[in-house]
Order: C-alpha cells, then sequence, then structure tokens
C-alpha cells in the first residue's frame, strides 16, 4: 500500500465509511443521546486525529466503530463492510494499556496473540512478533511480563501487537493520555513513523489540541453531547514533523489557535450549523 | 530503550543472608516443635487410657499403618479423594465459567444453586446409598459434591471480575472461542479459581473421612473408626496423625502448584504495591 499523504488524491479509496451514526443508551429508561448525528469517510493511508471535549463521548464513538457496541443507528462501513461485530484488520489501541495486556503473557506472547487466533503458523508468528518490536524499540524484552516495565513501555507493546496484526485500519483511544510528557512525546513520533514506515490507516482519539495537531493530516473537532461533528480541519503541516521545530511553527500556533477556539465553543454548546 | 524507561530490574537480591534463610525456617517450624514437646511430656507417664502417651502413639505408627495399611486402607482413601476433587473441579471450573460469563443464566440458575449449596453433603450420603450403593463410587459422588460449591462459586466470581478492556481486546483482535476459554477466562479467572480449590480441597479430606465412616470396607477414617471401637487408642491417634501429615502433603502439593500458576498474579501484585 502506497501513502498518499497530505495531496488530495482525485478519488481516494474510502475504507471507513460512516454515516448519520447514532447512538442512545437506556439507562434506568431514561434514554442518554450520546451521539446524535456522525458522518465522516477516512481514506486508506489516512492519519486522522478527532479531538473533542471531555465527555463529548470520544471513547462511545470509537467503541461503535470498533463494533464493541451496537450503533442505535445509521452505518459505519470498512471497506465497504457493514460493521456489526468486530471486524477483521481492525486493531484497537486502548488507553488503559495495562488492563489491555495479557499479564500472564509474556509480551512475546501478548504481541503473537491475535497472529495465533488468525491461524498464522508459528515460523511466521515469531518471526511477525520479533519485526513488531523491533519497530517499537522493544527487541530486549520478548520474555518479560507486561507489569515488568514500565507505562510507556506497555503501550508500545500494545503498539507492537496492533502492528504485528497488520490491519486494514488501525483505531486508537486517547493511547497516551496516562504518560508522563517526555514518554508521550516519544510515543507520538513512534506513530507517526509506523505511520509512514507501514503504509497504516490510523484514526486517533484524543482530547489533547497540540497531539492532534502534531499527529494528524486532518482533524475533526466534536461537539459537546450528544455528539456531532463541528468541524473537518485539514493540517497543512509538513509531512517530516519534529516535536521541537514543528511545535514551533506559525502554522501550528495558527492551527493551535484555531482547534482551541472551536473546542472552547464545542464546550459552550455550540452545535453544526450555528456560526462559528 | 532509553534509560528512563527501564525499570524495576530484580529486587531478589534482598532475601540473601543465611541468617534470614535459618530464620525463615524456624519461623515455620518453632510452633509445632512447641507443640509436639508440650505433647510429648506432658502426656508421658499418661494413666488416662484415652489419651495415652505420644510415646505409645509414635511406636504404634509404623506397625499400623507400614504393614500394608498403605496400599489397604490409605491409597483406596487417597484415590477416591483424588477422584471427587478432579470430577468438582472439572463441573466447577466448567459450569463456573459458563455461568460467570452469562448475567442471564446467572440469574436463572442462583435460586437453585443457593439451595443446593445450603444442603449440607453428608446428609445426602444416605441417599446416595440407595442409588449408588456402598461402593467407592457413592464416596466419590459425595466427595464431589462437597468440593464442588467452593470452586464453582468462586470460578464464577472470577470469570465476573475480568477486566472489561481485557475482554475487549480479546474481542478486537477476534480470539477462536477455544483461545478464549484458555487464554481469557480460564486464566483470567485462576486467581480466584485457586482459591476456590484451595477451599474446595479441605473440604474433600473431611468428606474422605466422614464417606468412610458410613458402611465403608476400608479407608484411613474406617480404620480409625474400627480402631476406636476397639479400644485401639494409641492405633486411633496414630490413624489421626496421620491424616494429619496428609493434610499437610497434599497443601504443600498445592501451594506448588499455585506458585506455578499464578507466577504472573503475584508478580502483577507486588508491582502496583511497589507502583511505576
Amino acid at each position: 500500500m502506497t501513502i498518499s499523504d497530505s495531496v488530495s488524491v482525485q478519488s481516494p479509496d474510502v475504507l471507513l465509511q460512516v454515516r448519520g451514526l447514532r447512538k442512545t443508551y437506556e439507562v434506568r429508561n431514561d434514554p442518554i443521546e450520546a451521539i446524535r448525528r456522525l458522518t465522516f469517510d477516512i481514506h486508506a493511508g489516512d492519519l486522522v486525529c478527532i479531538v473533542g471535549p471531555s465527555g463529548a463521548g470520544k471513547t462511545t464513538l470509537l467503541r461503535s466503530l470498533a463494533g464493541l457496541l451496537t450503533p442505535s443507528g445509521g452505518s459505519a462501513k470498512l471497506d465497504g463492510e457493514e460493521i456489526v461485530e468486530p471486524p477483521k484488520g481492525m486493531a484497537v489501541v486502548f488507553q488503559e494499556y495495562a488492563r489491555s495486556l495479557f499479564p500472564w503473557l509474556t509480551i512475546a506472547q501478548n504481541v503473537a496473540l491475535p497472529l495465533k487466533a488468525q491461524g498464522v503458523d508459528r515460523a511466521t508468528r515469531a518471526e511477525k512478533t520479533a519485526k513488531a518490536l523491533e519497530a517499537v524499540g522493544l527487541a530486549d524484552v520478548a520474555k518479560r511480563y507486561p507489569w515488568q516495565l514500565s507505562g510507556g513501555m506497555q503501550q508500545r507493546v500494545a503498539l507492537a501487537r496492533a502492528v504485528a496484526y497488520e490491519p486494514r485500519i488501525l483505531l486508537m483511544d486517547e493511547p497516551f493520555a496516562a504518560v508522563d510528557a517526555q514518554t508521550r512525546a516519544d510515543l507520538e513520533d513512534l506513530v507517526r513513523n509506523l505511520w509512514h514506515r507501514l503504509g497504516l490507516t490510523v484514526l486517533f482519539v484524543t482530547h489533547d489540541i497540540d497531539e492532534s495537531i502534531y499527529l494528524g493530516q486532518r482533524v475533526l473537532v466534536l461537539s459537546n453531547r450528544p455528539t456531532e461533528i463541528l468541524d473537518d480541519i485539514a493540517i497543512n503541516l509538513p509531512d517530516e514533523r519534529d516535536q521541537l521545530t514543528t511545535r514551533n511553527e506559525p502554522e501550528f500556533a495558527r492551527l493551535r489557535a484555531e482547534v482551541y477556539e472551536r473546542v472552547q465553543q464545542a464546550k459552550a454548546g455550540r452545535r453544526p450549523g450555528d456560526a462559528a | 530503550m532509553s534509560a528512563t524507561e527501564l525499570v524495576r530490574t530484580a529486587r531478589m537480591k534482598r532475601d540473601s543472608g543465611i541468617g534470614k534463610q535459618v530464620r525463615k525456617v524456624l519461623a515455620v517450624v518453632a510452633l509445632p516443635i512447641v507443640l509436639i514437646v508440650t505433647w510429648w511430656f506432658s502426656s508421658a507417664g499418661s494413666q488416662n487410657f484415652f489419651f495415652p502417651p505420644l510415646e505409645q502413639i509414635v511406636t504404634a505408627f509404623q506397625p499400623t499403618w507400614f504393614t500394608g495399611a498403605i496400599e489397604t486402607e490409605v491409597l483406596p482413601s487417597v484415590w477416591r479423594l483424588l477422584g471427587g476433587y478432579l470430577v468438582a473441579g472439572v463441573i466447577g471450573i466448567g459450569l463456573g465459567a459458563l455461568l460467570g460469563s452469562s448475567p442471564v443464566l446467572r440469574a436463572f440458575t442462583e435460586p437453585a444453586l443457593e439451595f443446593l449449596r445450603a444442603i449440607p453433603p453428608t446428609v445426602m450420603i444416605p441417599i446416595l446409598i440407595l442409588f449408588l450403593g456402598i461402593g467407592a463410587e457413592m464416596r466419590v459422588v459425595v466427595i464431589a459434591i462437597g468440593a464442588l460449591w467452593p470452586i464453582l462459586l468462586n470460578t464464577i466470581e472470577g470469570v465476573r471480575a475480568i477486566d472489561e478492556v481485557l475482554r475487549d481486546t480479546a474481542r478486537v483482535y477476534r480470539l477462536t472461542p477455544m483461545m478464549r476459554f484458555s487464554t481469557l477466562i480460564l486464566r483470567g479467572a485462576s486467581p480466584q479459581i485457586v482459591t476456590g480449590a484451595r477451599q474446595g480441597l479441605s473440604v474433600a479430606i473431611i468428606l474422605m473421612v466422614i464417606s468412610e465412616m458410613f458402611a465403608a470396607q476400608d479407608g484411613i477414617g474406617f480404620t480409625i473408626i474400627r480402631f476406636q471401637k476397639s479400644y485401639a487408642m494409641p492405633e486411633m491417634w496414630s490413624g489421626i496423625l496421620l491424616l494429619g501429615v496428609l493434610g499437610i502433603v497434599l497443601s504443600l502439593i498445592f501451594k506448588l502448584f499455585e506458585s506455578i500458576s499464578l507466577k504472573w498474579y503475584f508478580g502483577l501484585r507486588q508491582s502496583q504495591r511497589g507502583g511505576n
């Protein structure tokens, strides 16, 4: 797969198509509208960030896309196929890294598990696992257990597991919200790096405005609950990004101000159609 | 990998001194030694027919048990114990995994389980004798019924307590039903399953003895009763000693199994206490 980076292609293949997605919970006969209407496309090779105020239903959205929740209406399609359960070729990196790794399996076994479920033979499994761990810089801890590693390293393992799976699309749910700032910067660069090298398609959910701009080609801004998409902002930063120079660029500052303002408006209750 | 990410390598070095090892052993054997010595001297020269001197009991031990009784009395008891325990384990863990995974099934079966659990297994013996006769099957079934409850109820709790994020992870990566059972459910609930199995083992030992007090032809419990009825007091007491020794041996074997199968759990708990 080649990366059609930032350059807008005439008719790029839509990988993930979301149309009028709705989700309403029933809490003791009291319907709570979490997601009102979501419509957007993700093209193959995209790195799209979704940012929104806390409590904007980001996790509900991601769980619906992952097939872990059944939406109340609308549709989400991966490669034209309706998502009703976790689809083949979709990897998810959760925020709670410590809880998403199997503590009774070693690092290598954790990474190899999805491959085993797919029926990949032992030799190929070992090879892909080693490669993925190498890619996230953890080749030397393959035989350890997750709880012997730091938070940042555990999240790298989760990332290696997703990468080894060779997913069509990678969903990330505030994956770095619980690690320290330094580790977080390293992990952000790692995501950009893997996306580039492996031609991944990534949907990255975060509440961190800077992170969304630094990582994404596009940033979707969510409204307050019930969730809708307020803005779809193109990030026209150079493709080669660097924690120091990119974040100091005037364009970065301008985008940050823009997204920040949109998120503030979202918090204040702006709905789509209102003047921005 | 950066040095800041390196975490807790080995903290094993601390318990190394020989003095510490000696103190550890002493802590384990000190009280038993005191009790035995006290028993030995306070019973020495005892004229009470029912409480013979410990010296007599020890002297009676060898001829009572090591002249064929191991094969004819002890081994049958142990086989029935292990048979009943195994049946309880298979049914308890299998049924527990099923009920723990399904709130509907749980709600449906809970009243019946509560009722059945409240029935002491010993009162089933007369009924079981009607159906199964007075052979080994009846005793195995009594042991199984008694040991079942702690294993079943703990397994249900353990399966219920498996982390939500881990379940989601298993779904996203499409683990096969077999892998879900072995890697997610069984291992995830293993700390509680082991707790239940330990309680089940003590119940099984008690029921092993009791079941041999009804219409039995062999067994440790049967032999102790026989000595009691024939007023062979030192021999009777030696049987009680033997039961104690058997209990210790079984519990040591169990501990060994526990330390291997739950190595990850103890490590995880220690890392959580230590903080990251």
